[in-house]
């Protein structure tokens, strides 16, 4: 892996792309610290709201924690007869999905020299209420179709900020974990 | 067992292995090549009927031979190629061994290497390993999903669409082999579907003239190991997603579409009912049009600097992929056959372990191997871009027998 001095030099997105890559290579030689563990906790509160608390996770051969603990509510608005104390869990995917696919865009523009001065996604996920409300069940619980819609001013033609957009998605855990399938087991 | 000496052993005797002799022989290094099967053994018994070559034939430029027929601008089939090989061996006069297995080899204390055959023992000062970059079709481990009935048929194992009984067939892969088969089977009266992951996609031509002419002409093919980032990432680039044909057709996703198959995503997953596929075909879509539109510049800019896009075509490029609105899901119940056009790997079961890295890869600098007068060639981007081409591979040979010359022969 090369990237050559003024590539990086030049632009600054706040993205330390040398520690990326670094690490990338370190990674390469010992593919067991690549080896990750997410973990979040939720309980309940009332209703449709709950709380979810992340602080530690494991990886590259250890168990890390965070200088702070990172909370996020979620509940459901009033026309779902809710208190509104947070963004619905669906929109929490939409959240991370439009969270890993820019900082996806900020890291590739980087790596590539680009300069960026604005970015900003906007995403739509289309549901069928049917699902979830038991009342077809032909009709998934989950999105059918989701959009992203980049707008990004950047030192860059419009082909490279599309190249840039159709790497992030490549290299984009949010976006792979929405597009395929992953085997879930729920205990109690 | 009869043990003979040699300087060099070259192992395989298709295009790769061919060109190391010739290359070997114009330097006077005394060598043989041994071959399990006849010359071009996989372009005879591991190729479907109807494939051609990528490249046009005046493509197919080898050390001390290359093709002179008739046909420059056609493509061979696999028994043509086979042939044109066969007459590439006599012109060459290479010192070839038919059907003889290498077995094993060994390298002894005295740092000479013994290689072990069902027919006796060679003993050498240099190994080079052609054996190819296709030696086993890669399945990946979704294929164990899928209820038991199912036929899978790899791009080896495929012949022609007489051979899949009725019923829809799954094709899994859209690069160079998958397109092929799914677009014949297509035409053929088949229900097809082809799950689409990371591709290249390629007009046959633009501007007039062959994509590889102009890959040739413009530099592309002979980009070295320095001029792309990552190395790794470049040789698992699949192939080319095209096809030789007397009317030098396209075989893009919209030309497949337009043929009646059913393009959708990358297969992610499968079940005794349904097989799943990725959401992601959007962006392997666009993707690739990037890609293809990249390279189209590059042969537009050079076109116009070396003068030669007043006297060309104009730009003719082909527009964006359609996105199909394919369905994630397909029921298995009427799938009868599912091909797995996902790859191949080299396999080396007569090299010692230590030759090899945790994914039983050859450990290798541009085809020079650790180990002193071990050398592998006829890999995808071994040294160059367009290593793995019939037309690159004798390049590549002659630096690897400079390097035998003047290192290890040298050394002694």
């Amino acid at each position: 892996m090369t990237i050559t001095e003024n590539t990086t030099d030049s632009v600054d997105n706040g993205v330390n792309v040398e520690a990326l890559l670094g690490a990338r290579a370190a990674l390469t030689d010992a593919p067991a610290a690549a080896a990750f563990t997410w973990t979040a906790d939720c309980s309940w509160v009332s209703g449709t709201h709950s709380r979810t608390t992340v602080a530690g996770f494991s990886g590259l051969g250890q168990q890390h924690e965070r200088p702070a603990t990172h909370t996020v509510d979620t509940d459901h608005p009033a026309v779902f007869a809710a208190e509104d104390n947070g963004m619905t869990p669906a929109e929490m995917v939409l959240a991370g999905l439009a969270g890993c696919l820019t900082a996806g865009v900020a890291s590739v523009a980087t790596n590539r020299g680009i300069q960026l001065r604005s970015v900003t996604a906007t995403v739509e996920g289309d549901m069928d209420l049917q699902g979830i409300l038991g009342i077809d069940s032909e009709v998934r619980n989950g999105f059918n179709d989701i959009r992203v819609r980049f707008d990004i001013d950047a030192d860059a033609t419009d082909e490279e900020i599309a190249g840039i957009v159709a790497q992030s998605q490549k290299r984009s855990a949010v976006y792979d974990a929405v597009t395929n399938p992953t085997s879930i087991v729920v205990e109690s | 067992m009869s043990s003979r000496t040699v300087t060099c052993v070259v192992v395989g005797a298709g295009q790769a292995g061919l060109a190391s002799s010739a290359c070997l022989a114009v330097r006077s290094i005394d060598h043989v090549v041994l071959e399990r099967g006849e010359v071009a053994h996989s372009w005879r018994t591991e190729r479907w009927d109807s494939l051609r070559l990528l490249t046009p034939n005046w493509m197919t430029r080898l050390p001390g031979g290359g093709y002179t027929g008739p046909d420059p601008d056609g493509y061979m089939t696999a028994v043509e190629t086979a042939r044109f090989l066969d007459r590439y061996r006599a012109t060459i006069a290479a010192p070839v061994e038919c059907g003889v297995s290498v077995q094993r080899i060994t390298t002894s204390d005295e740092g000479r290497f013994e290689v072990e055959t069902d027919a006796g023992v060679w003993r050498a000062r240099s190994v080079v390993i052609a054996t190819g970059a296709c030696s086993d079709p890669h399945v990946p481990a979704v294929a164990e999903a899928f209820r038991p009935g199912t036929r899978h048929l790899t791009p080896i194992a495929y012949r022609n669409p007489d051979q899949i009984e009725s019923g829809r067939v799954l094709v899994v892969g859209a690069s160079a082999s998958g397109a092929q088969i799914a677009d014949e089977l297509a035409r053929h009266g088949h229900d097809v579907t082809v799950a689409v992951g990371n591709h290249v996609r390629l007009p046959r031509t633009y501007r007039g003239m062959d994509i590889h002419w102009w890959m040739d002409r413009v530099g592309v093919l002979d980009e070295r190991l320095n001029d792309v980032d990552d190395v790794e990432r470049v040789r698992r680039t699949p192939s080319l997603q095209l096809v030789g044909s007397s009317e030098r057709r396209s075989i893009d996703l919209n030309a497949l579409s337009a043929a009646g198959v059913n393009v959708t995503g990358r297969l992610a997953h499968a079940n005794d009912t349904h097989a799943q596929f990725s959401g992601s075909l959007a962006n392997m879509l666009r993707s690739a049009d990037l890609k293809m539109n990249r390279l189209l510049d590059q042969i537009d800019e050079f076109a116009s600097s070396t003068g030669l896009a007043d006297e060309i075509a104009p730009d003719d490029r082909p527009g964006a992929t359609d996105v199909p609105a394919a369905p994630l899901q397909l029921r298995l119940d009427d799938v009868g056959t599912v091909v797995w056009a996902t790859g191949f790997r080299p396999r080396y079961p007569f090299l010692p372990d230590q030759w090899l890295d945790s994914r039983g890869r050859l450990v290798h600098d541009q085809g020079i191997l650790p180990v002193p007068g071990a050398y592998v060639i006829g890999l995808p981007f071994l040294r160059r871009r367009a290593s793995g081409f019939i037309d690159r591979v004798g390049v590549d040979a002659h630096e690897l027998c400079d390097h035998l010359l003047s290192s290890t022969l040298a050394s002694v």
